[in-house]
């Protein structure tokens, strides 16, 4: 199943173009959702190509990074909501500290 | 079974490609839920039910509700009704049903065949030998990495009386 691979590969350059091209901070994190989703489709495809469990070891180590990652991400955007009253990463890039 | 595999694999694209481009955050959200439930299928026509599995319950159940946690609590006001009424037209989510419908075909398909993809399944049982034996360290990492997401999300969470001095 080398399509796997290819699905993956797929998958993961909308994600990239995702966070390249939105500038709302929602869906860039959606996007990095997307780009995670991505790599462990590829561990998957990879794992059963192998008839291997590693694979998917793997992916479950990816799902843990990727809801530690969502969750920080979320407080990050309320917090920052909350603050700026705007989710524009083009304004939000003028911020002083 | 190969068909399944590409059929998942389409809806999979489109429906990341629908994702990606949509204005409005919850429409997005409805694609992005039918991505993952597609990748599901996936992960179970590759002979992974238990990454299957997780996919549904933790991607598509907790993260994306996560998400929706976030976007309806960003726009809470008096006009939340009407936008309730004007983002659930037929228009908007007849999209993210009928390709979770050719999911649920697909998946009805693969029961009624009988089979559970390919020739080689790896099964929970696997995974949880390897889980615990040779990869408990990342186990640990894994449940560290948890424990730090848990406390930083709390202390951002919090709201503090001046919003300017944080």
């Amino acid at each position: 199943m080398d399509y796997g691979l290819l699905v993956a590969a797929i998958l993961f350059v909308l994600g990239l173009v995702g966070v390249l091209v939105r500038r709302n901070l929602i869906f860039v994190l959606m996007s990095i959702e997307i780009m995670l989703n991505a790599v462990g489709l590829a561990f998957v495809a990879a794992g059963s190509r192998f008839g291997e469990a590693d694979g998917q070891i793997m992916f479950i180590l990816v799902l843990t990074l990727a809801a530690a990652e969502v969750s920080i991400g979320l407080a990050l955007i309320l917090r920052i909501f909350y603050s700026f009253k705007t989710l524009d990463a083009d304004t939000l890039s003028r911020m002083r500290g | 079974m190969e068909i399944t595999f590409y059929v998942a694999s389409v809806i999979a694209i489109i429906s990341t490609l629908m994702a990606i481009t949509r204005i409005n955050a919850v429409h997005a959200l409805l694609y992005l839920v039918v991505s993952l439930l597609s990748v599901a299928l996936i992960f179970f026509t590759l002979g992974a039910p238990f990454a299957a599995v997780l996919e549904v319950i933790i991607y598509a159940g907790a993260i994306m509700v996560l998400f929706i946690f976030v976007v309806m609590m960003l726009n809470l006001g008096e006009e939340t009704m009407r936008l309730e009424r004007q983002w659930l037209t037929t228009g908007i989510w007849i999209g993210p049903v009928i390709l979770a419908a050719v999911l649920l075909i697909e998946l009805i398909y693969m029961l009624g065949a009988g089979a559970t993809g390919s020739a080689l399944t790896v099964d929970a049982k696997q995974v949880g030998i390897l889980l615990f034996g040779p990869y408990l360290l990342a186990v640990e990492l894994a449940s560290m990495l948890l424990l730090a997401g848990l406390v930083g999300a709390y202390y951002l969470g919090k709201r503090d009386h001046g919003e300017e001095e944080a």
